[in-house]
C-alpha cells in the first residue's frame, strides 16, 4: 500500500481519517515495511468496516492484515449494541472460532527427537486429518444441541480431558449464550462425522520446541523453559462453523436494506444485535464457537492418547486456548467510561493484559497467552497480553503471518514432495495426505512472522514470550 | 465455437474461481468445475451418481454462490466429488444436476476442503464479445 494515504502516528500506528461515509478512523498497526507490502484491498476493507453502524472509536487492523472477506483477516471491531451497533456474519468469518490451542509436553527436545518418526506416524494415524476424514464420533440431536451449549466441558464430560484444561480456555471452555436451536439442520448434520478432525487447508498439528525465550518471568510463570516441547493444534468448528457462515450472510445481505443497513460490500452482511435476526446470528455463532472448543478438545485427547502410545511419561496439560474468528460481548474503557461492546476479531486474537479477571488465577498476573501460528518452516511465537492494549486494539493481537503468496502460486511455485524432503532436511517431518496441499501452504508463501510478532510488540499490543519451532507437523 | 472453459484467479487468501460460457448456465456448469478443480483433478472424477440442486435467490450473483454452496454441502454430508453439472437458470431459480462419485482416497489426490462461496470479487455478467463469467472467492 502507498504510505501516503496514511497519517503516521508513529512508526507502528498507521490512521486513515474517517472519509466519505466512514463513521470513525481506520488504523492499521505494523511497521512500514508491512505496510507497504500490504495489498490495498486491506485499505479498502479496513475503511469499508468503518462505515459500519454503531463502530466504536476505530476500525482496527493488526500486523498480520491482508486481504479478507469484507473485514480484512486481521481486522477488529466494537460496536455499541445502544448505539445502533451491529453483528456481521462476516465479521467473524466462515470459520467460526478458528484457533491455536497449545499443550505442554512435560518433555525436551531430545526426549522428542528420539522418537520423533515414531511420534509423527501415531499422530498422523490417530489424528483425521484433511478433506473426507471422518472422527470416531458421531453424535446424535440430542448430543448435538449438547455439545453444542457445552463447548469443551461437553467435552470433558464424556471423557476428552480433564476438568482442568478448563480453566485454560478462553470462556473457561463453554460459550455463553449459545443457542443450538438458531443452528440450522444442514449445519448440524455437516458437522454429523467430523467432530474431533482437523480440517485441511492451513490447519494443523505441531509438535514444536522452544527455540528462545524472550521473557523468563512470563515464560516461567506459563510453565515453559527452552528446549522444551509443546504440541499445538490450529482449527476450528469444521463444517458446522462454515454452514452457519454460510447461510447467515446470505440473510444478513438480504435483510441489509430492511434494517436501512447500506453495505459497501456485500461479504459485510451484518444485522442489528438487538434485532431478531442479529441475536438468532449471535446464538448460533456461540453454538459454533462451543463446537471449536468441543473439536479442540476431543483433538487435545486424541493427541495425549498419541503421546501415551509412544512416550507413556508423557503428560499434556493445556497452557491455553484461544480463538481467531469471534464476536465476544466484553467491557471496555472508551472515553473514561465502561462499555459494554461486541467485539468482532477476524483473525485476530483476543490479549487481555496482566490481571484482567477473564485470565486464569495462575497466568493472571502476567496477561493472557496470546498464540501465534506461523508456517511449517519458520515457527510460531506465544505472546503475552500487553498492558496497555485496551486503548489500542480493545485489547487484541495479530494471529499468524499471514500469507504473502496466493496458494495458486504457490502451487505453481514448489511441489509438495520437494517441502516435505527440504524440511525433513531440516529436522522437520511434514505428514499430510495431500502433497499439493503442501505445496500450497509452504513456508515460502507465509509472510515472515517474525517480523509480525515485532510489530505487534512495538506497536504495544502483546509482548514476545517464546519462539517455537517446528519438530513434525500434521497438516490437514 | 465453444468458449466454455474455467480458471483460478489469485487471492491473497485463498483462491478465485471464474467460470465461462456462450450462456449464463455454462458459466455456472464452468464456475462449479473450477471450484471442483480446487479440491481435486475433476477430469479424475466418475460420473456415477447424480444429485439434484435447486435454489432460488433474488439475482444471478446470489444464486452463483447459493449454486456453489449447495455443492459444498453436498460434497461434505455425502462425501461425494463431482465431476460434471448440467445447470438451468430461469426466473431467478436454478435447477441443476451434479454427477460424480464417492471420494476414493486411493483414487483421488485430494487437495483441500471448501469452508464455502464467499460474496468477494462476486461477478456474474455477460462480457461485451458476448461471454458470461461467473466468479467468485472461495475460502479454503
Amino acid at each position: 500500500m502507498d504510505i501516503a494515504l496514511f497519517a503516521r502516528h508513529t512508526d507502528y500506528e498507521w490512521e486513515i481519517a474517517p472519509q466519505g461515509t466512514m463513521r470513525v478512523p481506520a488504523i492499521i498497526y505494523a511497521d512500514e515495511t508491512l505496510i507497504r507490502a500490504m495489498d490495498h484491498k486491506v485499505y479498502e476493507q479496513v475503511c469499508n468496516v468503518a462505515t459500519l453502524p454503531g463502530i466504536v472509536k476505530a476500525s482496527y487492523a493488526m500486523p498480520d492484515a491482508h486481504w479478507g472477506y469484507g473485514f480484512p483477516i486481521g481486522g477488529v471491531a466494537a460496536f455499541d449494541p445502544h448505539e445502533g451497533g451491529v453483528v456481521s456474519a462476516g465479521g467473524v468469518g466462515f470459520d467460526i472460532s478458528c484457533g491455536v490451542r497449545c499443550l505442554h509436553t512435560g518433555l525436551n527436545t531430545e526426549d522428542v527427537m528420539a522418537a520423533q518418526k515414531m511420534l509423527a506416524d501415531t499422530l498422523y494415524r490417530e489424528i483425521p486429518a484433511g478433506l473426507g476424514s471422518t472422527g470416531g464420533i458421531r453424535l446424535n440431536q440430542s448430543e448435538m444441541d449438547a455439545m453444542l451449549l457445552g463447548g469443551a466441558a461437553w467435552a470433558v464430560k464424556k471423557g476428552y480431558g480433564n476438568v482442568a484444561d478448563l480453566d485454560h480456555i478462553e470462556e473457561h471452555g463453554q460459550m455463553r449464550g449459545a443457542r443450538p436451536d438458531y443452528v440450522s439442520e444442514h449445519a448440524k448434520k455437516r458437522q454429523r462425522d467430523e467432530m474431533g478432525t482437523l480440517g485441511s487447508g492451513n490447519h494443523y498439528l505441531e509438535i514444536q520446541k522452544v527455540a528462545q525465550l524472550f521473557d523468563t518471568k512470563t515464560a516461567s510463570v506459563y510453565g515453559i523453559r527452552e528446549n522444551d516441547v509443546v504440541v499445538s493444534i490450529h482449527c476450528g468448528s469444521r463444517g458446522l462453523g462454515h454452514q452457519i457462515g454460510t447461510e447467515f450472510l446470505k440473510e444478513m445481505v438480504m435483510a441489509a436494506s430492511l434494517y436501512g443497513i447500506t453495505l459497501p460490500d456485500r461479504e459485510l452482511a451484518c444485522a442489528p444485535i438487538n434485532s431478531p435476526l442479529g441475536e438468532k446470528y449471535l446464538g448460533a455463532m456461540r453454538a459454533a464457537i462451543n463446537c471449536a472448543l468441543a473439536n479442540r478438545q476431543i483433538l487435545t485427547h486424541l493427541v495425549r492418547d498419541a503421546f501415551s502410545q509412544v512416550i507413556p511419561k508423557a503428560r499434556l496439560p493445556l497452557l491455553y486456548d484461544v480463538s481467531h474468528n469471534t464476536c465476544k460481548v466484553e467491557e471496555h474503557v472508551v472515553d473514561g467510561r465502561v462499555r459494554k461492546l461486541y467485539v468482532h476479531r477476524k483473525g485476530a486474537t483476543r490479549a487481555f493484559g496482566p490481571g484482567h479477571p477473564d485470565i486464569p488465577d495462575v497466568l493472571r498476573p502476567v496477561g493472557q497467552p496470546v498464540l501465534i501460528g506461523g508456517s511449517m518452516g519458520t515457527g510460531s511465537y506465544i505472546l503475552t497480553g500487553a498492558a496497555k492494549n485496551e486503548a489500542l486494539s480493545f485489547s487484541s493481537a495479530c494471529h499468524g503471518a499471514g500469507r504473502a503468496m496466493s496458494r495458486h502460486q504457490a502451487y505453481k511455485t514448489w511441489k509438495g514432495r520437494q517441502v516435505i524432503d527440504d524440511l525433513a532436511a531440516r529436522g522437520i517431518l511434514i505428514r499430510s495426505p495431500s502433497g499439493r496441499g503442501v505445496a500450497e501452504e509452504a513456508p515460502g508463501a507465509y509472510k515472515d512472522v517474525s517480523a509480525v510478532v515485532d510489530a505487534a510488540e512495538a506497536a504495544g499490543l502483546a509482548r514476545k514470550v517464546a519462539r517455537l519451532e517446528p519438530l513434525v507437523c500434521i497438516k490437514g | 465455437m465453444s468458449v466454455m472453459r474455467w480458471e483460478h484467479f489469485p487471492h491473497e487468501a485463498d483462491m478465485g474461481i471464474r467460470g465461462i460460457g456462450n450462456t449464463r448456465d455454462e458459466a455456472f456448469e464452468q464456475a462449479a468445475l473450477a471450484m471442483t478443480a480446487i479440491i481435486t483433478d475433476p477430469t479424475q472424477v466418475k460420473a456415477v451418481e447424480k444429485v439434484e440442486i435447486t435454489r432460488q435467490a433474488p439475482d444471478d450473483e446470489l444464486l452463483l454462490v447459493d449454486w456453489l454452496n449447495a455443492l459444498v454441502y453436498e460434497m461434505a454430508t455425502r462425501k461425494l466429488l463431482f465431476g460434471r453439472f448440467e445447470v438451468h437458470v430461469k426466473d431467478h431459480t436454478l435447477t441443476a444436476r451434479a454427477f460424480g462419485e464417492p471420494m476414493d482416497f486411493t483414487k483421488h489426490h485430494m487437495v483441500v476442503e471448501i469452508k464455502g462461496a464467499t460474496y468477494t470479487a462476486l461477478r456474474v455478467a455477460q462480457e461485451s464479445n458476448g461471454e458470461w463469467v461467473a466468479q467468485c472467492i472461495v475460502d479454503v
